[in-house]
């Protein structure tokens, strides 16, 4: 059986790797699907906690955040969407009305 | 006894008035607004006439009455009751105030009656007799301040009744600070007195102070510290030296107010104090020596000033100071009787002065200065005779109410050793001003021919109701006094006899000054001793003097103006004291408070440090919101930042346990 550390190893590296692109990537496309990764990254050590513990509860959450993750992909799609019409662009630099 | 069980009404029924006349009367006619101010004050001299009756039947053992209506400040052993209480003095104090307070209010009918704020005028009035009353009927020190200030308030807001007149604004300042220092020492003084005793209620204080010793004549103890520091209040209110400065220009409010609170009670509320507190001034000779001493001095300072004033109220105001003056040598001689009587006198002869001369101002038309009058004793009769009764009995000129009022005092004064027999020559030296500088007044006025224009001035005796408390007041000023008659004959004084419980009950053992230091007398003292009647002839000197100089031969006047010019113009000029209080403590007062308070203080120091902190803050947060871009991608990093640091601090603190 493979040790729990592996798993939790991979997740890591799998969050990791999405905060660094949420980070450095300017396309709202790719930030939505660094979010995405990162969530399923949470996924993979809930699951992985749950087998290794060997109780439902892990399990239920990846349910719920499937479910919300689905939800938020609709409602940031269309946000997505409604930026680039208005803007005329992909870029997130030129989203910049959120400050003082 | 339905008074006595419900001393309040006294109270309540002025202060009725004062509530109905200034909150609607202002919309009401004449006749109500009469009928409530006039109304209130007669029914509670009513119920003062009735107290009268229930007080003489009550036993030796229940006096003074007492009445404790509620707790009104209870912190710790710190406790002031709403409580009141009646005994001979109370009864004096009450009959004068709402009988005197009742004529005059009478009198404002007819004197205010073409003025505007007339509701306004009867209840600041009425709030004053509520106040005086309370002063009066007070059973402990604190309640009696709220009297205090509280006819401190309505001398302020009836002096600058008109307001829209600078003059007038003023003098109701300047009364208003003048007293406000004297109450300080008068503050300082009861909180001395809750110290001292841990009781601020008449009858516990003067029951500690009954088994205390009699303080040395040369040393201070804490008794004569809390008497002085009380007398200090006295001299505020009563305007004795050196706080009298304000009286005289308390007389830029209507005449009725003069003759009210500025002759006849209010500032006879120093004396009443004083008498009140006599187990604590009898045994602090010292204290009881500066209350004689300021008393005299003022007395003859203040009558030197009235001869030369040219305002009809200017002389009787300088006239106010004086005869207080009187009161207080009384007080500080031991003759606290005296003093409470001339005080009682004062009231009827000094209020019947002021409404006479209002009576006068009222028929010259506004006209104050007496130079401008002149042979007004036909025109005028009512006023004349009335005024002329009450010149007599403040001159002393013997059977009229002042004669055996300021005879009493004297010789109280005569009769005391050591230094207080010295101030008996200045009282009589100014019993003989206040009668020169009265006749003057007299003279000036209703004698000699008219130095007005008469087809300009159209002369007319006051309507009834100002005439018939002028004739009322003339009665008492005649038999005022009357009640100390029998004691010039060998028999007794019943004022002094019933007041005698009050002032018997807490007297030291052994007389204030020692026997034999009363034994030691000088032959100049017994010369003295020998000199009975002089304040009679020099009051017939004061008479003859001033007929020579105003009637007999003008010119002597004007020749003695001449040759004393250097004297004339620092008399005339009331020795400069507003200038040299103006230049020594105004002005440097002034200074400080612009240069120093305002500018430096505030605006520097306070406001400085106020906006300093605000720019401080304005500039921080201007960099800092430099971190807020805007840019979702710099927010995200701080979250990033944030998570990471965070999870570093947890591993840090597992680690280290």
């Amino acid at each position: 059986m493979v040790p729990i550390s592996y798993y939790l190893v991979l997740s890591g590296v799998l969050f990791g790797l999405g905060v660094i692109a949420f980070i450095f990537k300017r396309n709202i496309i790719t930030i939505f699907m660094a979010i995405e990764l990162m969530l399923n990254a949470v996924n993979l050590a809930f699951v992985a906690f749950a087998r290794a513990r060997n109780q439902l509860d892990g399990l239920v959450f990846v349910f719920f955040v499937i479910v919300v993750a689905a939800a938020e992909a609709a409602v940031g799609l269309a946000i997505v969407i409604i930026i680039s019409q208005n803007r005329r662009s992909l870029n997130v630099e030129d989203v910049n009305l959120l400050k003082f | 006894m339905f008074i006595l069980h419900h001393l309040w009404l006294i109270l309540a029924l002025p202060l009725a008035g004062a509530a109905i006349n200034g909150l609607l009367g202002w919309k009401w006619p004449k006749a109500a607004v009469n009928s409530i101010g006039v109304g209130s004050v007669a029914l509670s001299f009513l119920c003062v006439l009735e107290l009268i009756r229930e007080f003489l039947q009550l036993g030796a053992s229940q006096v003074p009455y007492f009445e404790k209506y509620f707790n009104w400040i209870s912190a710790g052993i710190f406790k002031v009751d709403f409580a009141l209480q009646v005994d001979q003095l109370t009864i004096v104090m009450l009959l004068v105030v709402t009988f005197v307070s009742l004529l005059v209010h009478i009198y404002s009918t007819g004197y205010m009656a073409h003025e505007g704020g007339y509701a306004r005028f009867f209840s600041y009035m009425n709030l004053f007799v509520f106040f005086m009353l309370t002063l009066v009927l007070a059973a402990n020190l604190v309640l009696m301040f709220v009297g205090w200030e509280g006819v401190g308030l309505c001398s302020y807001l009836l002096i600058g009744f008109w307001f829209l007149k600078d003059s007038a604004a003023s003098a109701g300042k300047k009364a208003f600070i003048t007293t406000r220092i004297g109450d300080f020492g008068f503050t300082v003084g009861i909180l001395l007195a809750f110290w001292t005793f841990h009781s601020i209620d008449f009858g516990t204080i003067f029951h500690q102070a009954a088994n205390m010793p009699v303080e040395s004549a040369a040393a201070f103890g804490t008794l004569t510290v809390i008497c002085l520091l009380l007398f200090a209040g006295a001299i505020g209110k009563s305007a004795q030296i050196p706080l009298y400065v304000w009286l005289p220009d308390a007389m830029e409010g209507p005449t009725p107010v003069s003759a009210l609170i500025h002759a006849a009670t209010m500032v006879t509320a120093g004396v009443y104090m004083v008498a009140r507190m006599h187990p604590l001034f009898s045994r602090a000779p010292l204290a009881l020596f500066v209350v004689a001493a300021v008393g005299a001095v003022t007395a003859f300072y203040a009558a030197t000033i009235g001869v030369l004033q040219t305002d009809i109220k200017k002389v009787l105001a300088y006239s106010t100071v004086s005869q207080l003056g009187y009161m207080f040598l009384g007080c500080g001689v031991g003759a606290y009787a005296a003093g409470i009587f001339h005080l009682m006198t004062h009231a009827f002869f000094k209020g019947l002065l002021f409404l006479a001369a209002g009576s006068v101002i009222h028929a010259m038309g506004g006209e104050q200065d007496m130079r401008n009058m002149g042979g007004l004793r036909k025109k005028i009769p009512v006023t004349y005779w009335t005024m002329l009764a009450a010149t007599l009995a403040i001159a002393g000129i013997p059977g009229f109410a002042g004669f055996f009022s300021k005879d009493e005092i004297l010789e109280a004064a005569r009769n005391s050793s050591g230094a207080t027999v010295w101030l008996w020559v200045l009282g009589i030296v100014a019993a003989g001003l206040t009668s020169f500088y009265m006749f003057r007044l007299i003279f000036l006025t209703f004698f000699g021919k008219p130095r007005y224009d008469e087809h300009k001035v159209h002369v007319h005796e006051s309507p009834r109701n100002m005439t018939i408390p002028l004739s009322i007041l003339a009665f008492f000023s005649v038999v005022g006094g009357w009640f100390a008659a029998p004691h010039f004959f060998g028999g007794t004084d019943y004022f002094e006899q019933f007041l005698h419980p009050v002032f018997a009950a807490y007297a030291p053992p052994t007389p204030a000054i020692p026997p034999e230091a009363a034994a030691t007398s000088t032959p100049a003292m017994e010369l003295l001793h020998s000199l009975t009647g002089i304040p009679v002839i020099l009051a017939v000197l004061g008479l003859f003097f001033a007929w020579w100089f105003y009637i007999h031969k003008p010119d002597a006047a004007r020749r003695a103006k001449e040759s004393l010019r250097g004297l004339y113009s620092l008399v005339y000029n009331k020795y400069f004291i507003d200038e040299v209080y103006a230049a020594l403590i105004i002005n440097p007062l002034l200074w400080i408070s612009t240069n120093v308070l305002w500018h430096g203080v505030d605006e520097t120091l306070i406001d400085g440090t106020v906006n300093g902190t605000a720019h401080v803050a304005r500039g921080l947060g201007g960099q800092l919101r430099e971190i807020q871009s805007g840019n979702a991608r710099t927010y995200a990093t701080w979250v990033v930042v944030g998570a990471v640091g965070f999870t570093v601090l947890l591993i840090a603190v597992w680690m280290v346990r």
